[in-house]
């Protein structure tokens, strides 16, 4: 029997899916709207002293016909006063006591901190998020990420709100950070409960051709907005996995955050790790009911691989994500084209010609246009298969016999790795490159 | 002149009857699934009369899940398979899709529905589960889509079922009666038996119902009794020489032609009469047969057809030709049909006059009656209470499926007086949860 329900660092929620802190959790409507649409939690959007937002919030980055596959935003914290969004909080409360309903917070001095906590425990909140991540805005006033990106300051603050709240304690961070270790066990030492990251990427997605500003423009000007959407998925997953493989951070809970809009996304980054996962653009872009087609998939993945609960497969993957140095450098695959299915769009050929091995040849034929891997050329890097836009036709295949396996850490150890210039033992020498000039027979 | 040569072979009956919406491949359903915007509140799920939730099932394929697609596509239509491929799609989901209004071809819901449910039913994905046995029996008269949904819906929660089916296959007309170029035997029967196989309900062939002697006995073996009987033989239309070898009702010619395919014979000339659906079906299966000129001929004008626009222009891709505005008088020839003698018809006044010194004959060998089934009224006739409205119809609340008789419910051809598949299998889906709520009230 499958049970989504979870306990995050002693937050309980009927499932994993959040609401981010963002405008869909701007009010107790929408918050209540989520809950009746499946969402299982919701991190209210930031509370503090209100602030006054701009007209033209958001842009956006379209991909062929895929609209906002990136987006920003400039908004700020909620505008609202608190006393409404309490209020607000305690009524949600009221319906929906078993969900969670956390308060994402972002105050300047303790005494505010310690102010705001005991506001949002009295509504009823089940635990707090400090909004240590906002790229914009906020940050020029000495909050936000200017704290996600300072250590020391990080740990003091959430000391000041672990000294004062009795409820669990999430802090969020900012990615605008060479290394999320830093910030990561800064949060840790300072003793908060739990971690959720990313917040949103310093941005500027485009500039307007004719007024010269970036979007969004206010009055012909702009500002670097906070990136997000399914373009930053990746980034969120580096920096879940490098969290969640660290000894000490890794005590805590982490709750994932960055371009998850499917079901597939949210496997994901519970293989990585994360054991609660918030959403914002997706909502933004389709509305509360996308929460369907995740849970659907997720229940359909642990039915068909036989887990109960998220716990059973949470860090699954995090063996398997190791140092380039430990990798099996016997491993070999190459290329393989399903001549039936190919349609002679000829991209892998001019993309392996072009921008990788020349590995792949055309035939000397007029009315044949279906390309061939020159096996002793092809490196396996996989750059054919995933220009290839038709499913399944080009495939990688395994080549070796799974016998050997010697990593660069091995091999460093056994003295046997170049070490000059012009080592003999280097990987690329003896490999097939056609000669300079043959570039120009190209020329017609 | 037609197209196409007759069919002397399984294989050439094949190629005459190519499926109009073939199935996809996976690079195809990749692409077009990505296009679909997820709109909220969709104008395609309220198109739809089971409101299967199309968006989610397509971004489940997108996704990879497409089990979890089937699941919604089964959730909402037991049927949905065949529905995907026989649906009128075009006046129904796709036609609502959002993408007609800028003229961006809207999103091929059907094929993309197939494209699931066809991988769920050949890897016999197990998605049911048959619900706590609950110790009542239901009895089903009819093993059309209405009477197969009925069943599946009410396995689910427990009810012991049982088909009682006059014919030796199920799914009624969907497999008796819809033309070969929409969907094969085979689509059809094994969407039936992964059902089965999952839910096991029986289904008792050869069985037909027409005595007031097996209705009582139903009656005592039952706790309720869903009537999914569909609709009768092709109505007649009291002609002069309607008896005569050569003239054939359309359900029963379509039937004939699904069972025996190349093997039936179809004459030289074909003169298909009715401006149904059915009598596109027929003209058009008449001239894929090899027949050498097929006329349809329609009492009114090509307006005021009752078949969609795209069943008519499939009919004269075809090969075949039209007439309009002429009413059949008899059936002329020497015991075998030679031909049918129509006379013009026009509208005075806002009605539709026969003129009868307009009269010519159109010769053929072959006369198919298009003109409508004849509702089941005798049957209805041996049940206490059960009431029928002015066109035959049972009657029945429209939430709960329920008849007068209240141990009776009903769906289907039975009481819309002939509809498509979907409409049935929403009806045998909708009944089962009236029995249900009215054996436990």
């Amino acid at each position: 029997m499958i049970d989504l329900s979870i306990n995050f660092a002693g937050i309980k929620a009927p499932n994993p899916f959040w609401l981010a802190s963002a405008p869909p959790t701007n009010s107790g409507y929408q918050v209540m709207k989520a809950f009746e649409a499946g969402w299982g939690g919701a991190v209210w959007k930031t509370l503090g002293v209100p602030v006054v937002n701009v007209s033209s919030r958001y842009g956006s980055i379209d991909y062929r016909n895929t609209k906002m596959m990136g987006f920003n935003n400039i908004e700020l914290i909620t505008d609202r006063p608190l006393a409404d969004n309490l209020r607000e909080i305690e009524e949600v409360k009221k319906y929906f006591p078993d969900h969670a309903v956390i308060a994402s917070l972002m105050v300047e001095s303790r005494a505010e901190w310690e102010q705001i906590i005991k506001d949002v425990e009295n509504a009823g909140a089940d635990g707090i998020e400090l909004n240590f991540g906002c790229p914009h805005g906020m940050c020029e006033r000495g909050m936000g990420s200017a704290v996600g990106q300072e250590p020391d300051v990080l740990k003091t603050i959430v000391g000041w709100v672990k000294d004062a709240a009795n409820i669990p304690v999430i802090t969020k961070l900012s990615p605008n950070i060479s290394h999320i270790i830093d910030p990561g066990l800064a949060a840790v030492e300072g003793g908060t409960d739990a971690i959720s990251l990313i917040n949103t990427i310093k941005s500027i997605v485009g500039i307007d051709l004719d007024s010269y500003a970036p979007y969004p423009i206010v009055d012909g000007k702009g500002s670097n907005g906070g990136y997000c959407g399914p373009a930053v998925k990746p980034i969120a997953l580096h920096m879940l996995k490098d969290l969640a493989q660290h000894t000490e951070i890794s005590k805590v809970p982490i709750s994932g955050i960055g371009g998850i809009e499917t079901w597939r996304d949210v496997v994901e980054f519970i293989l990585l790790g994360a054991t609660s996962v918030q959403v914002c653009t997706a909502v933004m872009h389709y509305g509360f009911g996308i929460v369907r087609e995740m849970e659907a998939g997720l229940r359909q993945f642990m039915e068909e691989k036989g887990y109960n609960t998220i716990y059973d497969f949470a860090g699954k993957a995090l063996p398997n994500v190791t140092e380039w140095k430990h990798l099996n450098l016997k491993h070999k695959v190459i290329a393989e084209i399903n001549e039936d299915k190919c349609i002679g769009c000829d991209l892998c050929y001019i993309a392996c010609d072009d921008g990788a091995h020349q590995a792949i040849s055309l035939p000397n034929d007029a009315n044949n246009r279906i390309p061939s891997i020159i096996e002793e050329n092809c490196v396996g890097c996989n750059l054919c298969s995933l220009v290839c836009p038709v499913e399944n036709c080009i495939t990688m295949v395994k080549k070796d016999d799974g016998k050997e396996h010697i990593t660069w850490n091995e091999r460093t150890l056994n003295d046997d790795v170049p070490t000059t210039f012009n080592d003999d033992r280097a990987g690329g020498k003896g490999h097939f490159v056609p000669k300079p000039a043959d570039a120009l027979k190209h020329k017609s | 002149m037609s197209q196409y040569k007759r069919p002397t072979s399984e294989a050439e009956f094949k190629k005459n009857f190519e499926q109009k919406k073939p199935l996809m491949n996976d690079t195809e359903a990749y692409y077009e699934s990505s296009r679909c915007l997820f709109c909220y509140d969709a104008p395609c799920v309220q198109a739809c009369p089971t409101h299967i939730d199309i968006p989610l099932f397509i971004k489940q394929i997108h996704t990879d899940n497409v089990t979890g697609a089937s699941k919604t596509i089964f959730d909402s239509n037991w049927l949905g398979n065949a529905c995907g491929i026989v649906c009128p799609t075009g006046v129904l989901c796709v036609g609502a899709c959002v993408y007609n209004h800028q003229d961006v071809p809207p999103i091929q819901i059907g094929r993309l529905q197939n494209y699931a449910t066809n991988k769920t039913i050949d890897a016999n994905k197990k998605l049911f589960k048959v619900g706590a046995a609950n110790g009542k029996k239901i009895a089903i008269v009819g093993a059309g889509p209405a009477g197969i949904a009925c069943a599946c819906e009410a396995r689910t929660m427990g009810y012991e079922v049982d088909i009682y089916e006059a014919k030796d296959k199920p799914t009624g007309l969907t497999v008796h009666g819809i033309a070969p170029y929409k969907i094969t035997n085979e689509e059809v029967l094994k969407e039936v038996e992964y059902l089965q196989n999952q839910l096991g309900f029986n289904i008792k062939y050869h069985s037909a119902i027409n005595s007031k002697e097996q209705l009582k006995q139903l009656e005592n073996d039952y706790d309720a009794i869903f009537l999914g009987v569909g609709l009768g033989k092709t109505a007649t239309l009291q002609l002069d020489g309607e008896d005569k070898n050569g003239v054939v009702g359309a359900v029963e010619f379509i039937e004939e032609l699904r069972m025996k395919k190349h093997l039936l014979k179809v004459p030289k000339k074909v003169v298909v009469v009715g401006g149904g659906n059915t009598a596109m079906d027929a003209a058009s299966e008449a001239a894929r047969m090899g027949a050498r000129k097929t006329v349809l001929a329609y009492r009114n004008s090509k307006e005021k057809m009752g078949a969609y626009g795209f069943e008519y222009d499939l009919a004269i891709s075809a090969g075949v030709d039209s007439l309009f505005n002429v009413t059949p008088i008899s059936i002329v020839g020497n015991g075998k049909v030679e031909g049918v003698k129509f006379a013009k018809t026009e509208m005075v006044e806002g009605k539709l006059k026969t003129n009868m010194k307009n009269v010519f004959i159109v010769r053929c060998d072959l006369v198919i009656m298009a003109t409508g089934q004849a509702k089941q009224g005798s049957f209805y006739d041996l049940i206490d209470d059960l009431e029928i409205d002015n066109k035959t119809r049972i009657s029945v609340n429209n939430e709960t499926f329920q008849t007068s008789n209240p141990r009776y419910f009903a769906g289907g051809d039975a009481i819309n007086g002939g509809a498509e598949v979907v409409n049935a299998a929403y009806d045998g889906k909708m009944a089962a949860q009236g029995i249900h709520n009215w054996l436990n009230n």
